[in-house]
């Protein structure tokens, strides 16, 4: 059983706050920005696996705000020592949010390596993160979600998912000028 | 002009340069993050004391491409960060220095130990291979960088630092003899 990405998107976006910082990558950043378009979505990961060391320098110079990381479970395993120096680090405003679909889906739909083994539940509780947990059907993440989103961090949910709804993937965006602008002047806004 | 080999008991000795000086000049800039992967060349002199420093917060790393993710996020509220790390960390670092740091010009900055440099020789003329092309890689890709080598080299390091963050690209800061911890 899996969830469609758009769905778990949608049930995730109720939880997100104004003041939070969101993380994403890949097609989940493009369907996200298609359903929740705001301004402290954070865009300009680069590459390779970036997400979740942006999220956590982040969370470090912005400790009063939620650091959201929707990453990508291939993104993740080209960068996945970032989990142990998240956990490392202290932090506790960070939530590693994982589409896991077992494919570098942006990148022809290839499988990961040992695409049906990995467990990235595991991966992040053995690194140190304070919990960790696995969702493969919406009905049960939904109903569970207001249960940890307060949590402290670092906190891990690996979702298994499918596309859903496609939304176009718009690399001039997220690699402009512009969305670094949007980002920088929302962050640095009066509260 | 690659040297010819000089058994470390011939080479010529020099002065090294100040780490508590360096770590000053640090702070003068503002900085009180400090991104690190150990690095030989910088661990006595420079990493052990941020460790202990109470003016520093000290985010230990996996692995070096991780930083310049840190530090360029940090940036985005004005939170000034040094990241540490290896020559071999910077080779291994490049694509993400591309991609934020000059595709995304965002202020990164570095301190890079050269390891297996000779004490006595610009990296230039370094008989190790991996030494003499670290400046041509970064000259290749247009990244600011300059030199601590000698006692005194510190002192343009706050400037160096200003001006990565007005302008907002990278520079790296090549060490190229261990600094003494005093």
């Amino acid at each position: 059983m899996t969830i469609p990405r758009d769905q778990a998107l949608t049930t995730l976006a109720p939880h997100i706050r104004d003041e939070d910082i969101v993380v994403a990558v890949y097609q989940t950043n493009f369907d996200w920005m298609a359903l929740n378009s705001r301004p402290l979505n954070y865009v300009a990961v680069g590459a390779m696996g970036q997400a979740s060391s942006h999220g956590l320098g982040l969370a470090l110079a912005n400790p009063d705000r939620r650091v959201f990381v929707f990453d990508g479970d291939g993104s993740l395993l080209m960068n996945l020592g970032s989990l142990v120096t998240i956990a490392g680090s202290g932090v506790t405003n960070l939530h590693h949010v994982l589409f896991a679909n077992r494919t570098y889906e942006v990148n022809g739909a290839h499988p990961l390596p040992a695409a049906d083994k990995v467990d990235f539940e595991g991966f992040a509780r053995a690194a140190g993160y304070r919990e960790s947990r696995s969702f493969s059907d919406l009905k049960t993440f939904r109903a569970a979600l207001p249960g940890f989103i307060d949590a402290p961090g670092p906190q891990m949910t690996v979702l298994e998912i499918v596309p859903g709804a496609p939304h176009p993937r718009d690399y001039a965006y997220i690699h402009g000028v512009e969305a670094r602008k949007r980002f920088r002047d929302a962050l640095n806004a009066r509260r | 002009m690659v040297a010819t080999s000089t058994s470390p008991v011939d080479a010529p000795s020099v002065p090294h340069p100040s780490g508590a000086a360096i770590l000053a000049a640090i702070k003068a800039a503002g900085v009180r993050e400090v991104v690190a992967v150990p690095d030989i060349v910088t661990s006595d002199g420079l990493l052990w004391p941020v460790s202990r420093d109470p003016d520093f917060r000290l985010t230990r790393l996996c692995k070096e491409d991780e930083g310049v993710s840190i530090c360029a996020a940090m940036s985005y509220n004005g939170t000034r960060a040094v990241l540490t790390m290896q020559q071999t960390g910077l080779m291994d670092s490049l694509n993400a220095i591309r991609a934020i740091g000059v595709d995304y010009e965002m202020p990164v900055v570095m301190l890079v130990g050269l390891q297996g440099k000779e004490p006595h020789l610009p990296p230039d003329q370094s008989s190790a291979y991996g030494v003499r092309i670290v400046q041509p890689v970064l000259r290749a890709m247009g990244i600011s960088h300059s030199l601590i080598e000698a006692p005194g080299d510190e002192a343009h390091i706050p400037e160096a630092i200003d001006r990565a963050y007005k302008l907002s690209r990278p520079h790296i800061f090549l060490v190229g003899r261990a600094p003494e911890a005093s």
